[in-house]
């Protein structure tokens, strides 16, 4: 899982990023009719320059837009053929009438998917936020002192590859109750990148950025703050964005299980009401989120990404 | 003059998985205050081994090294190194790399005022008054070299150590920072050892040349006295007699006497 969405961050990032145009153009398409009116009243040197620009966003859109109805038609397709399966117009009409209120509260078993995203999105930072409290100063200690990196490294290499899930009933045990062990599940799941990964930055750091801290015979303190952590960050953001997609692909699993308010039980609870349309919207939901969460994450990390030449 | 360094039997042996490797033995030199003195060999002979010595960076397997009376027992800001990759923190601004060194050096008996002033000394210096805010990746590789210049002379050194500082940079700009760094040299009177494997930048900048016989085992083969005067103009030496026969004499050790064999 980690590896895959490790490739899959490096590689895909570009497409990902045509893919949140393909959906501002949503936007766009709705403001394409004004266009041509307003490029008649422009001079011709201007017109050229706009005709270029929409060439080259033709270019850029085109691909990823034509994906997108290949995968609706065969969808469609699929549906007509399959029979229980709803096409996309059937879910189209589903989702419209869905997100009219996505924030009514019919009591705890009967609430909008706004609020059913939000649970999720909740119980996915607070385990997420622990995991970071915990697993970025051990990854720093580890890769500082080699002797802890080879006294926990045997036991991380053991743990890592368990399915956070294998965890839950150890949290439903310690903390009697489904929601902070969902919580748990989640932790598990965001440490191990984290403390990986920072663990690799500290060990990344430049022998020649550390030959400078000992020639200017900087203190600790100094060289935590100017050095490693600044260092390090780069690192510690590409363990944090595996760590939250990891986290968010495991939320949904969990709340199936534990069930409560959340976007995963909410999945399984439309599978017994039957309403598969419903469990269609929540996969591009979860989709569409996860995809909010990793963008958002990478234009963190590039802000902090530095050329060292 | 007072003798400023003094590496005395001096030989460093590296273990590897093949055994013992001996890069240097036998190293005996002693630099004078205000001397310019560089390092000069082929590739691999031993010729940054010896500066990170001085530097503290490494120690010594055999022998001793002083600076100033006192043995090098690790690195400080007394003998401030110049990287061969100028090593400048790209989160940090031109000007916040070389405070860091200027208050390390001088934080405990002068306030901030005093310590900025000291930064933008050293930057005026080497010329870069005007882009201390820029961030390293903002500004050409030879401002670069320039920056870890100023980091290294605004903590006021014993020693200016550089390893082959322009070696990465173009001829015209290693030919235009030869020549700020005769002047900065001029103006501070710091003592520098500097590596170098360009023969002509050794006998333009030098007093003393130490040639460095090939490795394993490397020691001083031969020292050449520069008696040029100061200030060097490059085109007038051009021409100069002294110029030609030092430039021969070193290349007469690297290509007769040490001739590699084809690496």
């Amino acid at each position: 899982m980690h590896a895959a969405s490790l490739n899959g961050v490096v590689i895909d990032a570009p497409p990902k990023r045509k893919v949140s145009t393909v959906e501002s153009t949503h936007a766009t398409s709705i403001a394409k009719p004004d266009v041509p009116l307003a490029v008649a009243v422009e001079p011709p040197a201007l017109q050229s320059n706009r005709n270029n620009i929409w060439r080259n966003l033709l270019k850029v859109l085109a691909p990823p837009l034509f994906g997108l109805l290949l995968l609706i038609a065969l969808w469609a397709l699929v549906s007509v053929k399959g029979g229980s399966i709803p096409g996309p117009m059937k879910t189209w009409l589903a989702a419209v009438k869905l997100f009219a209120d996505p924030f009514y509260n019919n009591g705890p078993n009967d609430q909008g998917i706004g609020w059913n995203v939000l649970a999720s999105l909740q119980r996915v930072g607070i385990g997420f936020g622990f995991a970071a409290l915990v697993g970025i100063p051990l990854g720093f200690m580890i890769g500082r002192f080699d002797f802890l990196n080879r006294m926990v490294g045997p036991i991380i290499s053991l743990l890592r590859p368990v399915s956070p899930l294998a965890w839950l009933p150890i949290g439903l045990l310690v903390f009697k109750r489904a929601d902070p062990a969902a919580t748990w599940t989640i932790f598990i799941c965001s440490i191990w990148p984290m403390i990986l990964n920072t663990a690799q930055g500290v060990q990344r750091v430049p022998q020649d950025y550390m030959n400078v801290a000992r020639v200017l015979k900087l203190s600790e303190w100094k060289i935590f703050t100017k050095i490693l952590f600044p260092a390090v960050l780069p690192y510690m953001l590409t363990g944090i964005r595996l760590s939250i997609g990891t986290a968010w692909l495991v939320i949904v699993a969990a709340e199936m299980l534990t069930g409560g308010v959340g976007i995963g039980f909410w999945v399984w609870d439309e599978w017994n009401n039957l309403k598969v349309e419903h469990i269609i919207i929540a996969i591009f939901v979860i989709g569409i989120v996860g995809l909010i969460l990793e963008q958002t994450l990478i234009l963190v990390a590039r802000r902090f990404t530095h050329d060292s030449n | 003059m007072k003798k400023i360094l003094q590496i005395e039997n001096v030989g460093m042996a590296f273990s590897t998985k093949q055994g013992s490797y001996t890069a240097l033995r036998k190293i005996n030199l002693t630099i004078r205050e205000g001397e310019f003195v560089t390092l000069i060999g082929h590739s691999g002979c031993g010729k940054s081994t010896l500066l990170n010595l001085v530097a503290g960076l490494t120690l010594p397997t055999e022998g001793i090294l002083l600076c100033d009376g006192r043995e090098i027992g690790g690195p400080g800001p007394e003998r401030a190194v110049v990287f061969q990759n100028h090593s400048l923190l790209p989160w940090l601004s031109c000007f916040e790399n070389v405070y860091l060194g200027v208050e390390r050096v001088f934080g405990r008996l002068e306030g901030a005022p005093k310590l900025k002033k000291r930064t933008e000394a050293a930057l005026t210096l080497v010329g870069l008054g005007d882009v201390q805010a820029k961030f390293p990746n903002e500004i050409s590789g030879g401002m670069k070299q320039r920056v870890g210049i100023a980091r290294a002379l605004a903590m006021q050194p014993k020693i200016l150590l550089m390893d082959e500082p322009f070696g990465a940079l173009d001829a015209l700009t290693r030919a235009n920072l030869q020549e700020e760094l005769m002047r900065i040299v001029a103006d501070t009177g710091a003592t520098t050892v500097m590596v170098t494997h360009d023969v002509d930048e050794a006998v333009l900048l030098s007093d003393r040349v130490m040639m460095l016989t090939n490795g394993p085992a490397a020691t001083i083969g031969e020292i050449l006295e520069v008696n040029l005067p100061r200030p060097r103009q490059r085109l007038a030496l051009a021409h100069d007699p002294v110029y030609a026969e030092c430039r021969a004499a070193i290349l007469e050790f690297l290509y007769h006497k040490q001739l590699k064999r084809a690496a």
